[in-house]
């Protein structure tokens, strides 16, 4: 019994050989903790794309894809730990979903040599390729949010908001601050008053902060939230009657689990993305067929569909499409770490290339280049619609406001460089 | 009158509901630590669990479901039945009182007479395990609880207000309920400690251990008594934070919220409880209106703490607490 | 037979003081440290080094230093994730205003600030006992995790308000950031656990340790007999906020990298340390390597049997851990509430009559 146990153990720590070439992928996922209920979709969606490729088309390029899920619960240690239990499988690329784990990851795969993809987090001047190497977070980041909220404001008053009132409401941690610099900036230039409102983890108490804007009256509220804060402020907001059409979340902020609780009077309330939401795809009546249907889902199959599964999907599509590319570019049907890498340096995702994979019209198009690893910032906005029980796309993609986020991606990029001692290059 | 005044008025009526809400987790702490000593960390995975418990119950879940899929692999999730609230409240209490009796009988009667600090402990245990045993029983998704509470703004006081004062204040529906409900539930708790024969005796064993023995209550019995009771409170508090924002994990960390609480209001007096809540729920509500705005915000966190650690300065074992008399 | 004190005779008053009287125990602690200094570091690969390794020599540091305050000296303190928050800020803004100046030391001045800090918030201890005490302490613990969100200096201005810990190098060796060998790591934080084992151990087995236990048992009588209840109880604070600094400021330089104050620093890390104490036993400092042991330890061998060995899915891996850590809990409890520690007392008692029954 000693010695079973023993050998479980150091057969789980010690790497095991795969019996033969694979494609390993890393899904540090939070199905516990505190953000479990935005966790288990974001896996979901991951895992169920993977097996969908596996089943549907015998892998990438005839490689079948394989999935290490280690659980995290959001905690930044186990993230680690986590991290330096799978880096000797020859994962190709980590998406921790996590700006902390985020932060922990950049230097040690950028020691290890492993491409990191934060796609839509984590820090937003990695898009400055030429000092963050190995880390990519097409195709959007929270700066590009930020200004795209605020294009949003433009468009819907005409061009012109001087004069208005804009509060947004935080989380107090570094992921809810990402978009105060690039919001203050915007301020001076588009002249709108901006409040911050800062909510103290988790989130569950925002009475004081709701108070408030109701007191202020602000015209429009912005919000960077998570978790069960997403839920309460909703609630909150549609408890003081604020006009729900004038309340937008990030893309964080803008899922299905924030919104039903809050029942029939959420309706209009909008959301900041960077992919399509809705059922209508293709792809995913494929892994209802495919996965859910023949009992491979990875989680109880009910939230094909939602926004974050379908994010969750989308990552997974870039991350196996990036894959091909390395194929491609050296000709092997094996992908190394280094190769994944190059291959995402020199990724173009394309209309045509979205369509062939059913998924019409579900995210932007862009390239990667070594100076460019964040996508050309283009985001869009969907608005709930508490009736149908469904998000809408309300608006097109849209660039985010270039002179004002490149200029700060530009300057936050060289301080970490200068801390570091890193020189900008691109080889 | 002056606006902020006003703003005033109505962000002070504001903290007197949460502080009414906060005050209902604390009594759950305040009854266990009254008739036991033991200061129950895993009040809040109690009110957490209750919560769990009472959605899986009413939306027919299946419990264990994951593992049962895992190992089985089956796909049954649902039993398909809807239960109305009343009964899923009952059926929820019938299991928190198999609760009391498992935790009274599995770790509390094999840890008589230990420190306080080591009951600390094993309440950490306990919040542990129950926590990973909801998971599992119930799933970690997030769920939405309506037992038929009413939310949003009360309307009634919009206007009247708007009317008075050409401002209308702002109070949720919920608060009002959840005012009325604690003050029936304190009611019926004193009532039951100072009228039934099993609240005597409660308060008997909450005095002294030894001496109640010696008079023939059953120690073992009134503690069982007094988790179920806890564990009603859990469900009360559950029921009306988990409304607010679902039932999920985090619904266990209203506990900490209620750790100001006890330390002004004194870890054995049930009004210290509801006068520590009220206290706590103004002050860290002023507190973030007045002077929020100036240092950045978010003050309430840790607001809360500093005032009860003011009071206790003063008053070393709270406001109502027991007097702490050491003798040499 | 061999743990014996028979024929072992003690010529001078520094050898009959010492430690370890007993030859066994002297030889067993030296064997441990050839082994912990000489051995390991050249077995010792990445996975071991940041998922067992450095959380439990890092985590053993905090525990001795909430030991000295909590088991020695009796203050319940709930404050301890804000003090590592302390040590690992004080630490950076070190490191990044005087990058010329060694680490190590940095380290150390790092604890000095925290111990500062420390006396500071273990002034209303004069006043308030007990679990008041406890939750007393918690005002300190999130006031300073809001003090460090909030104040834009202390994380250097950065737009996200994260810190990451720079490149910093040791006799020519990296032991910062993401270049750092994993022995070099391990080597480090061996080094400053066994200097604060040994500092903690002399202290406690001193006239100021006795001055501790003699508040923790009953400071009104400590009074009277003339312990200074103010130089004992900030003394306490101070020595165990130095340790908890300490184990902060490597925590983020050495462990980490990188720490975002709300999530590594909440109050998750303050009550994990007191669970540590408890459970490894309070007022030893063998109970603190036990207890952070057993707390690292056991839940990376469990996700490693369950879901690496079993192959189960790791959210159920995820909650059976928390229960079978739980139930773990209750279990030690019921059976040794005074710890890992008094279970190691026992056995090694039991040794010494061994192979006799009494």
């Amino acid at each position: 019994m000693k010695t079973k146990l023993l050998t479980s153990l150091l057969a789980g720590i010690v790497a095991a050989a795969p019996a033969f070439a694979e494609l390993t992928f890393s899904s540090l996922s939070y199905r516990t903790g505190p953000y479990a209920a935005n966790g288990i979709p974001l896996a979901d969606g991951y895992a169920d794309y993977m097996t969908l490729l596996n089943e549907r088309d015998g892998g990438i390029g005839g490689v079948k894809t394989r999935v290490i899920e280690c659980e995290t619960g959001y905690n930044t240690e186990k993230g680690v730990e986590c991290y330096e239990a799978t880096k000797g499988e020859g994962v190709l690329v980590y998406e921790p979903y996590s700006t902390g784990m985020t932060y922990q990851l950049i230097p040690k795969t950028a020691a290890d040599g492993i491409a990191l993809h934060t796609g839509g987090y984590g820090r937003t001047s990695a898009k400055n390729g030429e000092v963050f190497r190995n880390v990519f977070n097409y195709p959007a980041n929270y700066w590009d949010g930020a200004s795209g909220a605020i294009n949003h404001l433009l468009d819907v008053n005409g061009g012109n908001i001087s004069g208005k009132k804009v509060a947004l409401v935080y989380h107090n941690s570094a992921y809810g601050k990402e978009p105060i610099r690039t919001l203050e900036v915007l301020a001076e230039k588009h002249g709108y008053e901006l409040s911050l409102l800062p909510v103290d983890h988790p989130g569950q108490e925002q009475k004081s902060q709701w108070l408030q804007i109701r007191r202020d009256r602000p015209d429009y509220v912005l919000m960077w939230g998570w978790g069960v804060m997403n839920q309460v402020a909703i609630q909150e907001a549609v408890n003081i009657r604020f006009p729900m059409e004038n309340f937008i979340g990030v893309w964080w902020s803008g899922s299905e689990n924030d919104v039903l609780p809050a029942g029939p009077k959420a309706n209009g309330y909008k959301s900041l993305t960077f992919h399509g939401v809705g059922n209508e795809f293709p792809v995913l009546d494929d892994i209802k067929k495919y996965v859910v249907d023949a009992g491979k889902a990875a989680g109880a199959g009910d939230q094909v569909g939602t926004v974050l599964y379908n994010r969750g999907m989308y990552m997974a599509m870039l991350h196996s499409e990036a894959a091909r590319t390395a194929q491609n570019m050296t000709g092997n049907s094996d992908v190394s770490q280094g190769d994944m890498i190059k291959a995402m340096e020199a990724f173009e995702m394309t209309e045509a290339k979205m369509v062939d994979l059913g998924l019409p019209n579900f995210g932007p198009s862009f390239k990667v280049t070594c100076q460019n690893h964040g996508g050309d910032g283009l985001v869009a906005v969907a608005q709930w619609d508490a009736n149908a029980g469904a998000w809408n796309m309300i608006s097109d993609y849209k660039q985010s406001d270039q002179s004002v986020v490149a200029k700060l991606i530009a300057e936050d990029s060289a301080a970490y460089a200068a801390e570091n001692n890193i020189t900008p290059n691109c080889n | 009158m002056p606006d902020q005044l006003i703003y005033a008025m109505e962000v002070f009526l504001n903290g007197l509901m949460a502080g009414v809400l906060y005050a209902l987790v604390a009594l759950g702490f305040v009854l266990i630590y009254k008739a036991s000593g033991i200061f129950n960390y895993a009040q809040g995975v109690m009110a957490l669990f209750s919560a769990m418990t009472l959605v899986g119950l009413m939306e027919g879940q299946v419990p264990f479901s994951h593992l049962i899929n895992a190992i089985l692999g089956t796909q049954v999730h649902h039993f398909g039945w809807h239960l109305p609230a009343v009964l899923g409240i009952l059926l929820t209490m019938a299991v928190m009182v198999a609760l009391a009796w498992l935790v009274q009988v599995v770790i509390f009667r094999h840890l008589v007479n230990q420190e306080p600090i080591i009951l600390f402990m094993a309440t950490i245990g306990l919040a542990y395990f129950m926590e990973g045993f909801g998971d599992l029983m119930w799933g970690s998704e997030i769920k939405k609880l309506d037992v038929g509470l009413p939310q949003g703004i009360n309307l009634w006081i919009d206007e009247t207000t708007f009317n008075i004062f050409d401002y209308g204040f702002f109070i949720d529906n919920l608060d009002i309920v959840a005012t009325i409900i604690a003050a029936l539930l304190v009611g019926v708790l004193v009532a039951f400690s100072q009228y039934t024969k099993q609240g005597r005796a409660m308060r008997a064993v909450a005095d002294d251990h030894q001496a109640a023995l010696s008079v023939g209550v059953s120690l073992s019995f009134i503690w069982v008594m007094v988790w179920s009771v806890a564990g009603f409170v859990a469900l009360v508090a559950g029921v009306m934070w988990g409304t607010k924002s679902g039932v999920q994990f985090s619904l266990s960390l209203i506990a900490l919220k209620a750790l100001p609480v006890l330390m002004l209001g004194g870890f054995t007096s049930i009004p210290g409880a509801i006068v520590g809540g009220l206290i706590i729920g103004v002050g860290e509500k002023l507190f973030e209106f007045a002077i929020g705005p100036i240092i950045g915000g978010a003050t309430e966190n840790w607001f809360a703490y500093v005032l009860a650690l003011v009071f206790l300065v003063f008053r070393p074992q709270g406001l109502f607490g027991d007097k702490i008399i050491e003798r040499v | 037979m061999f743990y014996r004190e028979a024929g072992d005779f003690k010529t001078s008053y520094q050898d009959d003081n010492q430690t370890f009287p007993i030859k066994f125990d002297r030889y067993r602690y030296y064997f441990v440290l050839f082994v912990a200094f000489a051995i390991i570091p050249f077995m010792i690969n990445d996975y071991w080094v940041n998922a067992v390794f450095l959380p439990f020599l890092i985590y053993t540091i905090a525990a001795i230093g909430l030991n000295i305050l909590t088991g020695y000296c009796g203050q319940v303190s709930l404050g301890t994730g804000g003090f590592m928050a302390v040590g690992a800020y004080a630490v950076y803004k070190l490191m990044t205003l005087f990058p010329e100046v060694n680490v190590l030391i940095h380290i150390v001045l790092a604890g000095v600030v925290t111990a500062g800090v420390g006396v500071l918030f273990g002034l209303p201890s004069l006043r308030i006992k007990g679990f008041y005490l406890a939750v007393a302490t918690l005002a300190a613990q999130f006031f300073l995790v809001w003090m460090f969100n909030r104040v834009p200096w202390f994380y250097n201005y950065s737009a996200s308000g994260q810190i990451s810990a720079p490149e910093r190098t040791f006799l020519g060796e990296v032991i910062t950031g993401p270049e750092t060998e994993a022995w070099a790591a391990y080597l480090v934080c061996l080094v400053f656990v066994t200097l604060s084992a040994i500092l903690a151990r002399n202290l406690t087995r001193g006239s100021l340790g006795r001055k501790w236990m003699a508040i923790r048992d009953m400071d009104i009588a400590a009074e009277i007999i003339g312990v200074n209840p103010l130089g004992a109880k900030l003394s306490a604070f101070a020595i165990s906020s130095f340790f908890v600094g300490v184990s902060g400021a490597l925590f983020f330089a050495v462990y980490l990298g990188a720490v975002e104050v709300g999530e590594v620093f909440g109050i998750n890390k303050s009550f994990l340390v007191l669970f540590m104490i408890i459970i490894g036993g309070l007022g030893s400092i063998f109970g603190s390597f036990a207890g952070a042991a057993f707390l690292v330890l056991l839940p990376v061998f469990l996700k490693n049997v369950l879901v690496g060995g079993l192959g189960w899915p790791t959210d159920l891996a995820a909650h059976l851990e928390f229960m079978i850590v739980g139930g773990l809990i209750i279990v030690f409890l019921i059976a040794e509430p005074h710890g890992l520690a008094q279970l190691w007392r026992v056995t090694k008692e039991k040794l010494r009559l061994w192979p006799f029954p009494h």
